[in-house]
């Protein structure tokens, strides 16, 4: 996939892919509308109306402080825990207002999983750090659940002799990975990543984008990535949001790599902005 | 810099001018190593003091040290012992555990992972230093006040523990708060973003992390406890400990024991109190240690 | 907002999933605050059983108990003075067990507190902060290494190991024989030993506590004297100094909160007889030494010696009050200079 640094234009193979899945019915699982999100008096998100197709890997991108972040934490309600943050406008799940009084973040959470810019395994063993979605659940947790998310996470292998050891002695890499196993170890209709790629090595990078391919199988994606390259490579669909919290054009990933409607699009893919 | 740093360079300042700059440097740096070595020194006397009262007391008095181990109080130096004092300081340091761990991570853990951040908490943050800056005699008289006379639980060994455990809180408090605080976010949003309550979060991963250091802080709370005096002896602590006690005796303890034989006229007991202050100070130690082994053994990045 | 919500059987989100789980984390959340609430309620404690029982010093019984017993007649019942507030608060004599005339003077045993905390200061102010400036500016990584955490020792002991200290070994050791030299004695408890050892024991505060503030200077200031051709000595006391003042002030302010509360080695060092003198061979006895020496002799309960307890643990906690105060509002203007 290597892709030239100055081409202006970004070809990808996500096209051939994309065919391939569009034969799915295109179901809408993410709503937003008229989103705005307020931390005091700055405005992290202005008016963000999309839709986000359900198992399809959907990008976020955009320069540093365009509220990408900050849209995906709404989307799970992790904007809860800054005291100073308002929400305004719908988000909606499957067609319900997470925002809604009689919704719980709590159970909001354990149907969208989240996977941090900086891998955060618990200080624990690789096991109950992979059980610990289904024993707060209050599910009970077999060796079968820990084998399926951790080959889902594409850990298995490497992890397979030595569960009861700390998830803090893997690599980084590895670490992620076992921060996915336990998002995805719950069986969450939603994984949501915010840069989760920013902290490693390209090695262990790379493996992480083909996971998430993978992923889109059975989870719907949202993926924050400030790496252009990455977001043609792993994703269907991609939001551009640029300064001032605005969602500016948002389609196939395709089409906004190699023909963008919005100028500004344009200019800050092909490095002329941002 | 190099005109001052060196002799034979005279560009700026003469020679007169550098020597004096030079001595005074000298000079100033001296007082300062010595004024930081004094309080060293000092400790070094303490502790020779006390095993030079020891060495006397056992090797020219003959006190014998099987005598003072199992033995209780005396009249008669040469009979006199410490173990009710030992035992009674025991229950002390286990009963103040039970009262002060569970209130002070309570609280720490309130403060910390739940408490917004209002008027009210920083106003109990505050009345919590102060807490931590008032007298230990003082917590003796409220114990006085509250739990021997206003209850009538009498003088016994249950009173004393909670004027220590009420002295200690705070230290409890402030090391859990420490101890929380080290624990990345990033672990509690990884454990929220999994769908765990804040209560999950906290029982679950926060407080596991934090335990190495709520522990060690704990010891030397606990250590702060064992070696408290007037709390005790405001609560009306036996001072000549003859009879082992339990939480609902009369008591004894090390160091109103300590107390009491270093204030009698005759000197022989002065022996007996560097004595017990050494099985003191050997208890404080390895509690010391203790904290320090748990704190390096359990406690590791994340 | 969303009208979906009544035709959708709802995707699962809603309260009833994690009712269980949240409702013990209401539940776990008010045992918490109940914990922490309860340490509010020891300060409103402290509070209470001394204002309460210092009542009953000056009166025949105490706010409680005339509380009470005006309740249950309904009618204000009238008191008897016991000890004028005047009294308590200018005679210059402390003798409550004089059969014949008791009188009650605290200022008596405050100037001996007073006394032995500005004696104490002036051993742990000086060396204190050369000590943290050694540590800060002077001292080679390993040696602070192993320095700190040595003198912060000196805070572990037992006040009663100093107080043994004091009598044992400040006193006949190092004391008498240079007195002596200038033909003054001085007895087995004296002021000079209890002002020692309490200024040694809080040696370890003013040092620790200023050397985190002289740490917190920044290099950048440092260096700029440094580049101005100015020696360690003249940056240690025209730069790191004056920067980090406060936080000093700070640490004096606690060395002499403790020192006004310290009790079992005033108690050994300094003796147990009230004195009204500003000598430092002379024995004196302080509030804390008062209280456990009275405390020694079981006064019983509604007994004026034993509500003078209470009176004089007022005073005390009055004192340390305020230092802690003083401290609060230091720490809180230190902390705004460096964010």
């Amino acid at each position: 996939m290597a892709t030239g640094e100055n081409e202006p234009l970004i070809s990808t193979a996500v096209t051939s892919r994309e065919t391939e899945r569009s034969a799915r019915a295109d179901e809408t699982i993410l709503e937003a509308r008229g989103l705005d999100v307020h931390y005091g008096e700055d405005r992290a998100l202005r008016e963000v109306t999309a839709e986000i197709p359900e198992r399809k890997v959907t990008a976020i991108i955009g320069p540093s402080g365009c509220g990408k972040s900050t849209f995906l934490r709404s989307i799970n309600r992790m904007n809860d825990q800054i005291e100073v943050c308002r929400v305004e406008g719908d988000l909606l799940f499957r067609g319900k207002n997470v925002y809604d009084d009689d919704v719980d973040p709590v159970a909001l959470r354990r149907k969208i999983g989240q996977v941090f810019q900086k891998p955060n395994p618990f200080p624990k063993s690789i096991r109950d750090n992979v059980t610990y979605g289904l024993r707060v659940q209050g599910k009970s947790a077999t060796d079968d659940d820990v084998e399926r998310a951790l080959r889902g996470a594409a850990l298995w292998s490497e992890v397979e002799g030595k569960l009861d050891s700390s998830g803090l002695d893997l690599s980084g890499g590895q670490q992620q990975r076992l921060c996915i196993a336990r998002a995805i170890a719950p069986d969450p209709e939603v994984v949501l990543m915010d840069e989760p790629t920013s902290a490693l090595d390209p090695v262990a990078a790379s493996k992480i984008e083909d996971l998430i391919a993978e992923l889109a199988r059975e989870y719907t994606v949202v993926i924050v990535t400030h790496n252009m390259q990455q977001a043609a490579r792993i994703s269907d669909e991609t939001m551009v949001f640029l300064t001032g919290g605005e969602l500016v054009e948002f389609d196939d990933t395709a089409t906004i790599f190699e023909n963008p409607a919005n100028q500004a699009v344009e200019d800050y893919i092909t490095g002329k902005f941002g | 810099m190099a005109t001052v740093s060196t002799d034979t360079d005279s560009g700026v300042l003469s020679d007169a001018d550098l020597r004096w700059v030079k001595r005074k440097e000298v000079l100033f740096h001296a007082t300062l190593f010595l004024a930081s070595v004094f309080g060293v020194a000092m400790l070094g006397l303490l502790v020779f003091d006390v095993l030079f009262e020891t060495a006397v007391g056992v090797l020219v008095l003959g006190i014998d040290v099987t005598t003072f181990l199992t033995s209780g109080a005396s009249r008669d130096w040469e009979r006199a012992g410490f173990l009710p004092a030992i035992i009674g300081s025991v229950w002390l340091v286990l009963l103040t555990l039970i009262f002060s761990f569970f209130l002070g991570v309570s609280t720490a853990t309130y403060l910390e992972e739940y408490a917004p951040n209002t008027r009210t908490v920083r106003l109990i943050e505050a009345n919590l230093t102060n807490l931590a800056g008032v007298p230990s005699v003082v917590y003796g008289l409220l114990a006085l006040g509250v739990f021997v006379n206003g209850l009538r639980l009498g003088s016994i060994l249950l009173a004393g523990s909670i004027a220590l455990a009420l002295l200690v809180v705070p230290i409890v408090i402030v090391a859990s708060q420490e101890a929380l605080r080290a624990v990345p976010s990033g672990v509690r949003d990884g454990s929220l973003a999994t769908g765990a309550t804040r209560w999950q979060t906290v029982r679950g991963v926060v407080l596991p992390a934090a335990l190495p250091g709520i522990v060690t802080g704990t010891i030397l709370a606990l250590a702060r406890a064992i070696g408290e005096t007037a709390p005790l002896i405001m609560v009306g602590a036996v001072l000549q400990a003859r009879q082992t006690p339990d939480p609902f005796s009369l008591f004894g303890s090390m160091p109103t024991m300590i107390y009491y034989w270093a204030f009698r006229p005759i000197t022989e007991f002065h022996n007996l109190a560097a004595l017990g202050i050494l099985v003191l100070l050997t208890i404080l130690v390895g509690m010391y240690g203790v904290a320090f082994f748990v704190r390096n053994r359990y406690e590791r990045r994340l | 907002m969303s009208t979906d919500a009544t035709t959708d059987p709802g995707p699962g989100i809603t309260g009833d999933v994690a009712a269980a789980d949240q409702r013990r984390d209401r539940l776990i959340r008010r045992v918490l605050f109940g914990c922490t609430s309860i340490t509010v309620l020891t300060t409103i404690a402290i509070f209470v059983v001394l204002l309460d029982n210092t009542w009953g010093f000056f009166f025949d019984a105490t706010f409680s108990q005339w509380l009470v017993r005006s309740v249950t007649s309904l009618t204000v019942e009238g008191l008897t003075q016991r000890i004028a507030v005047t009294e308590f608060l200018f005679d210059t004599e402390w003798r409550p067990s004089h059969a014949d005339d008791p009188r009650f003077g605290i200022m008596t045993l405050v100037s001996a507190t007073v006394l032995i905390t500005v004696g104490a200061a002036f051993v742990s102010i000086p060396i204190g902060t050369a000590a943290a400036l050694y540590l800060s500016e002077y001292a080679s990584v390993r040696t602070r290494k192993y320095l700190k955490p040595t003198l912060e020792v000196l805070a572990g002991v037992p006040t009663i190991v100093y107080g043994f200290f004091a009598v044992s070994f400040v006193t006949p050791v190092l004391l008498r024989p240079v007195l002596e030299l200038f033909g003054l004695s001085i007895g087995r408890n004296n002021v000079l030993s209890a002002m020692v050892v309490v200024g040694i024991m809080t040696i370890p505060m003013v040092a620790s506590i200023s050397e985190d503030a002289m740490r917190a200077v920044p290099d950048d200031l440092r260096n700029g004297a440094y580049a101005l051709g100015a020696s360690k000595y003249e940056v240690s006391t025209s730069v790191v100094l004056p920067a980090s003042i406060s936080g000093i002030f700070a640490s004096y302010i606690l060395a002499v909160s403790r020192a006004i509360g310290e009790t079992m080695a005033v108690t050994l060092a300094a003796g147990a007889t009230p004195t009204l003198t500003a000598n430092p061979l002379a024995e004196v006895q302080t509030m804390t030494a008062y209280m456990v020496t009275t405390m020694r002799s079981t006064a019983g309960v509604g007994s004026i010696t034993y509500q003078s307890l209470f009176a004089v643990g007022l005073v005390l906690f009055l004192m340390t009050l305020v230092a802690n105060l003083i401290n609060d509002y230091i720490k809180r203007r230190y902390r705004e200079v460096y964010r």
